[in-house]
């Protein structure tokens, strides 16, 4: 049902327009002398200001490969992570460990190990997944590049951006 | 003969060298500060990428403009579109011929042309300005440009009344019509602005007796009510200005939210630059009119007036200082200016022309009778 809406009755003075001009200058204007004197709260300024120190410790980034304390690769290419990779931006082509080779007893190795960065959505759900604790989502977000091909991530670059990761996993040890 | 060719020369150095030194370059750099000032006010930071706060910026969007591509619509009136960016940004820069913008130079009066007509020039050439922005909305052939176009004649046709009413005050009481004799009678009697005027104070020390006389005496109480008038005028015509320059509250012609861009929604590249930095120019012209007519011009209070009677060196740096101030009192008028537009909403078109018809055309009217009726008991 339509019904009308009171409309408020306003004085002369409120009438008059003027200081409901003067009082939304003196806002205004409040504003502005807070930013020229840096009270405001501003957006970060990107390029030179970044994140990087202010990621907190669970900062899901950009997925990576890591060695372990021989500089050994941790991934067995057991293919779990390609698998539950909701994207599928996960390709691994495994390949077998030589007879006599130092690491025969893991048997298997990614031959090749590509992450399509278009394709990821940094889920994490390949880090969670890893038996081996090869896999991890590490703090770089800023992931570029020119062209299509550049954004496909290869077993070299992932090892760049994962580096080692010791003190995990420890049923490779050849002795045991 | 070689009189008139030096004369005609000094007036085409004085010119160019205002229009190109300092009009063009403030036009830019007014577009920048009005983007820095709306980033402030909005907690924003706004440009700051190009150079040292981003000072570059005005340099990177002119290479920007110049370089776009210039479209011209298959349904336009070529020939008046062509014409429209010209007659948008020509009266503007026209208008500063005869503003007084200093007091004296190498010996040469800081005006370009000392005109006895000149407020009279001032709004006849500023107000052909309507004519640029009618072109463009009717050329363009589009719905939206033709709307601003009919809102800006409108618009500037009913302010330009209360903006050349609000200004017959003045004329009462300086007796003239001529820009440098009105800014004279500033510096002599005090801005037209300022209730009382302190004399006898200058840097070489304090005559008690004069500054005595300036405060207590008939003069001083007359100068004290002549100023209500001289203020309901000053209000009036700052107003009209902002209807007659296009900016906010009354920037309907505009109006983006309403007409996507107004009159130059077809526009593009270089010929869009030239509505919007003719815009920013109109904004100039205006503030140098308002700062001439009530703020002394290019007057320090306390200081000399006149460079002449100093030594070359003095006489020089005066000079320069007394330009200097007129652009900082332009520019503390482009910054209200520029403070007002992003704190106010736009006005409703049938209040603006309420506003305009109803209110100030008659308090401009009756500011016309107060003035004349007070004058005849002037002292002296």
């Amino acid at each position: 049902m339509a019904y009308t809406v009171a409309r408020p009755k306003l004085s002369f003075v409120e009438r008059l327009y003027v200081p409901a001009v003067l009082a939304g200058m003196k806002i205004t204007i409040g504003h502005f002398f807070k930013m020229l004197t840096g009270k405001t709260k501003v957006t970060m300024q990107y390029p030179e200001e970044r994140w990087d120190t202010h990621l907190p410790e669970h900062y899901r980034g950009a997925p990576t490969l890591v060695k372990d304390e021989h500089g050994h690769e941790r991934c067995v290419a057991c293919q779990l992570c390609e698998f539950i990779c909701p994207p599928r931006a996960i390709t691994i082509k495994p390949g077998e460990i030589p007879e006599g080779d130092r690491w025969r007893k893991v048997e298997k190795f990614p031959q090749e190990f590509e992450i399509d960065m278009i394709r990821c959505i940094y889920c994490g759900l390949c880090e969670e997944v890893c038996p081996e604790q090869a896999i991890f989502l590490r703090k770089d977000y800023a992931i570029t590049g020119l062209s299509r091909a550049e954004m496909v991530h290869d077993k070299q670059r992932l090892y760049e951006l994962g580096g080692v990761m010791t003190g995990l996993v420890f049923k490779w040890n050849e002795k045991k | 003969m070689s009189d008139i060719l030096f004369a005609l020369l000094m007036a085409l150095v004085k010119g160019v060298g205002l229009v190109f030194l300092i009009i063009l370059p403030m036009v830019s750099y007014t577009v920048y500060a009005e983007r820095r000032v709306s980033a402030m006010i909005q907690d924003r930071i706004g440009p700051n990428r190009v150079w040292i706060f981003g000072l570059g910026q005005p340099i990177a969007d002119a290479v920007k403009l110049l370089l776009k591509e210039d479209f011209t619509p298959a349904s336009v009136n070529k020939f008046y579109y062509w014409l429209a960016p010209a007659c948008a940004m020509a009266p503007s820069l026209m208008a500063l011929a005869v503003i007084p913008f200093g007091s004296n130079w190498f010996g040469q009066p800081m005006v370009v042309a000392n005109v006895d007509i000149g407020v009279l020039w001032v709004f006849a050439v500023s107000s052909l300005g309507v004519y640029g922005i009618v072109l463009a909305g009717w050329s363009s052939n589009s719905k939206y440009p033709f709307l601003g176009g009919i809102r800006s004649s409108s618009q500037m046709i009913s302010y330009e009344l209360s903006l050349g009413l609000s200004v017959i005050p003045i004329f009462l009481v300086c007796g003239t019509l001529n820009l440098p004799e009105i800014v004279k009678y500033q510096i002599e009697n005090g801005w037209l602005i300022s209730p009382i005027w302190l004399k006898g104070i200058s840097f070489t020390g304090i005559n008690f007796s004069l500054l005595a006389s300036s405060i207590f005496s008939l003069t001083a109480l007359f100068k004290l009510v002549l100023w209500v008038p001289l203020f309901i005028s000053f209000i009036v015509f700052m107003v009209s200005m902002f209807a007659e320059t296009n900016r906010l509250p009354f920037d309907l012609p505009e109006s983006e939210t309403e007409l996507v861009g107004g009159y130059h929604t077809e526009y593009s590249s270089m010929k869009f630059a030239l509505f919007f930095l003719g815009e920013y120019a109109a904004m100039i012209t205006g503030s140098a009119v308002i700062v001439t007519l009530f703020f002394g011009a290019w007057h320090i209070p306390f200081l000399p007036t006149d460079p002449q009677q100093l030594s070359p060196v003095w006489g020089f740096l005066l000079g320069l200082l007394h330009i200097a101030a007129f652009f900082v009192k332009v520019a503390v008028l482009l910054f209200f200016f520029i403070w007002v537009r992003w704190t106010f909403p736009r006005f409703r078109y049938d209040q603006l022309m309420r506003l305009g018809w109803y209110f100030f055309f008659e308090i401009a009217l009756a500011n016309i009778l107060l003035v004349a009726f007070i004058l005849p008991f002037a002292p002296n």
